[in-house]
């Protein structure tokens, strides 16, 4: 392969040559070489990580129960936090004594320079169980000698006093999971629609072509809507999750199903196919054992570029209030929130979460567009 | 030429008719129909609804047939441009509807029209001048425009407008011309509310755009004709402008087919953001009353205008690509 002159290999390690290290690298070292070299992939990456494990210890960045309301707390500003106290390194907030505005009926919280309540890292609060069966109750911020979810509110509350930055947390282990199972599902079908429509083409070719023309030509929002208005309205928070996943994926999978059929198409004329087959090989050999190992890569790049997609369907369609319904939490529903433009003016940190929904949106573009360019240098 | 026609007009057919399934299919998912709702919505508000009363409503509105007989009945009707009674309004659908679609296309078509004028002379400034600055400021612009969902962009230009300008940025009429009639004048307030909504929907088409504008066009001028071109001496505007444009807008318009879906799929959550009197907020409200004649001919009536829509941009493609119109697939 000629792309290979192109990827300037990193400093020589091991006494090899720069040209002999491309020459006895695998495809996935090249891959890997020239993935590292796309700065704006490599940073989406690691914000990634950082989303899942966000995901994966919810439960100890979070300080509170996100469920638990309280009218004496709603809608508070984010508190500022006090790194120093007279000269010397100790985070703290001041403690909020809320009353109601005789005018506007507002309420207005102000906070009491002499209550200081001593921020701690890592220290116990709130139990929970880690992966749900690991009982824990260390939090990675929590404070000393009062009841963390009644004296910090890193993001302020929403509307039933609820904490939003515990809240938030929660809603990022839903948003970013529903991608994940939703592009496994739209992955399922891309991969076996696709791979039968360009491996045996024809007329089974034709139909399924003629499909993903049908199914890219209706406009999609409505359709969600319309199938997950249908759903049940006692369903509980795990079937509708999953529901709503199933919904998304199937309209989802046609451009996964693109990809692998043009992969498909292209790689059954080359020689080593064709070898393969006048070897006697079985078709399930042929594709699975020569012709998937050659394009995966492919495969990975689309599926990173239709998960971010696949988050904006669920919190557009969970805002709409069709979609996951509260008591789950996800970004759409933390952003149900943030429909009332007055309210939105009186309280602008609802919008927050916003920002989780861009930056993850983004960073699955990166990704996705580092992978892909490192897959196929053609491309 | 006339196959190219054919076939294209064969697959709207098809897909005409998918979409009318999959809207009346959506319809009869949901456990119960328009009068079992309409029932609890009475004992709600205090009354009650004999079982009687609620048998001679189902069979008033044939709900008490097999499924392919409403659906047979249903398409019947729809053929004949009798869209039915929007239940829970007690008027006939295309009333209730009517201006609202053609409200959405409006806003659609604007969108799709800002997309096409922002992003074919940035695709072509990014091409002709790859990796400089500009080109750079686009394509993270670009990046952005792709991330932000639609009523999201909605919102913060709501709250925007509300915060710092004290306006209401929302709507599509003035109040005076909210409940008028069609005029000049209503055409012309019209005219001017309409850039922030077509904005707001055609940011992230526009991302798309460009990016593929960007990349056929870079492509184009790598090859030797341009070359050619240049060494002949003709002007640079002539040496991209008259061949590779042309040659990569061809992409650019059939992108139309797959836009216009889009942008009409992403109006309707706009609108309930924006609140823009489009089919938008009333097919949510119609999802939720589960009235399945507005619901379902909402999503047919959006779907078949959709097609239409692709349609027309496959003329355009023929109109455009010669080797189309010569009769080559």
């Amino acid at each position: 392969m000629a792309a290979h002159a192109a990827v300037p290999p990193p400093a020589p390690e091991t006494g090899l040559l720069a040209e002999d290290r491309i020459a006895v690298a695998t495809q996935w070292q090249l891959m890997w070489w020239r993935f590292r070299k796309h700065r704006l992939a490599a940073g989406g990456t690691i914000v990634l990580i950082a989303f899942y494990l966000l995901s994966l210890f919810a439960d100890f960045f979070a300080y509170a129960d996100p469920q638990e309301s309280e009218a004496q707390r709603s809608l508070m500003a984010p508190q500022e936090i006090h790194w120093f106290d007279g000269g010397s390194f100790s985070p703290h907030v001041y403690a909020l004594t809320g009353t109601r505005d005789p005018l506007t009926f507002k309420r207005v919280y102000v906070p009491d320079p002499a209550k200081k309540i001593p921020i701690t890292f890592f220290g116990h609060g709130e139990p929970y169980e880690l992966f749900g069966f690991i009982p824990c109750d260390r939090h990675l911020i929590g404070v000393s000698g009062a009841k963390a979810g009644e004296s910090l509110f890193l993001l302020g509350t929403d509307m039933q006093g609820r904490d939003l930055w515990s809240r938030l947390m929660y809603a990022t282990r839903t948003s970013m999971t529903i991608g994940l199972v939703s592009v496994a599902l739209s992955l399922i079908l891309g991969v076996v629609l696709g791979g039968i429509s360009g491996y045996f083409g024809g007329w089974i070719d034709t139909v399924i072509q003629r499909i993903i023309e049908i199914l890219r030509s209706i406009p999609t929002i409505p359709l969600w809507m319309g199938l997950a208005a249908a759903l049940p309205p006692d369903w509980d928070v795990v079937k509708v999750y999953f529901a709503i996943t199933i919904i998304i994926s199937l309209i989802g999978w046609t451009e996964l199903a693109r990809v692998v059929r043009g992969r498909f198409i292209s790689l059954k004329q080359e020689d080593f196919v064709m070898a393969a087959e006048l070897l006697g090989c079985s078709k399930a050999r042929i594709i699975f054992r020569h012709m998937v190992p050659s394009f995966i890569s492919h495969i990975i790049a689309a599926t990173t570029l239709a998960i971010p997609a696949i988050i904006i369907s669920e919190t557009s369609l969970s805002f709409l209030g069709l979609g996951l319904r509260p008591p789950a939490i996800s970004w759409g529903v933390l952003l149900q929130d943030a429909q009332n433009i007055q309210a939105l003016v009186i309280s602008p940190w609802l919008l927050y979460p916003s920002v989780a929904v861009i930056v993850a949106v983004l960073a699955f573009n990166f990704m996705g567009d580092g992978i892909r360019d490192a897959a196929d240098p053609y491309l | 030429m006339v196959a190219y026609v054919v076939r294209r007009l064969l697959l709207a057919v098809l897909t005409v008719w998918a979409i009318s399934v999959l809207s009346f299919m959506i319809i009869h998912l949901p456990p119960g129909d328009y009068v079992t709702s309409y029932i609890a919505s009475m004992s709600a508000s205090g009354s009650a609804v004999s079982e009687g009363e609620a048998n001679a409503l189902r069979e008033q509105l044939g709900l008490d047939k097999p499924i392919t007989v409403q659906y047979a009945k249903w398409m019947g009707l729809m053929l004949q441009g009798n869209f039915g009674m929007a239940m829970e309004w007690g008027r006939p659908v295309s009333d209730v509807i009517g201006d609202r679609l053609t409200l959405t296309m409006v806003i659609s078509v604007a969108a799709i029209i800002f997309t096409w004028a922002l992003a074919l002379p940035i695709g072509i400034y990014s091409a002709v001048y790859p990796y400089s600055f500009a080109d750079y400021v686009f394509t993270f612009v670009g990046f952005i425009g792709l991330a932000i969902p639609g009523f999201l962009l909605a919102l913060v230009v709501m709250y925007v407008g509300f915060a710092y300008f004290g306006a209401n940025v929302g709507g599509l009429f003035s109040p005076d011309f909210a409940e008028a009639p069609w005029s000049l004048a209503k055409i012309w307030d019209l005219t001017k509310h309409l850039p922030i909504p077509a904005v707001v929907l055609g940011v992230s088409g526009t991302a798309q755009l460009i990016r593929i504008m960007r990349s056929n066009l870079l492509d184009e001028l790598r090859k030797p004709y341009v070359m050619t071109a240049r060494a002949r001496g003709l002007s640079e505007y002539r040496v991209i402008m008259r061949y590779p444009v042309r040659v990569a807008l061809n992409p650019f318009v059939s992108t139309i087919g797959y836009l216009l879906p889009y942008v009409v799929s992403g109006s309707i959550i706009v609108s309930l953001v924006l609140s823009l009197p489009t089919v938008g907020p009333l097919l949510l409200k119609a999802l939720i009353a589960q009235d399945m004649f507005l619901a379902g001919t909402i999503v047919l009536l959006l779907g078949v205008m959709t097609v239409i829509g692709t349609f027309i941009s496959d003329l355009l493609l023929m109109w455009v690509d010669p080797r189309i119109r010569l009769g080559r697939q």
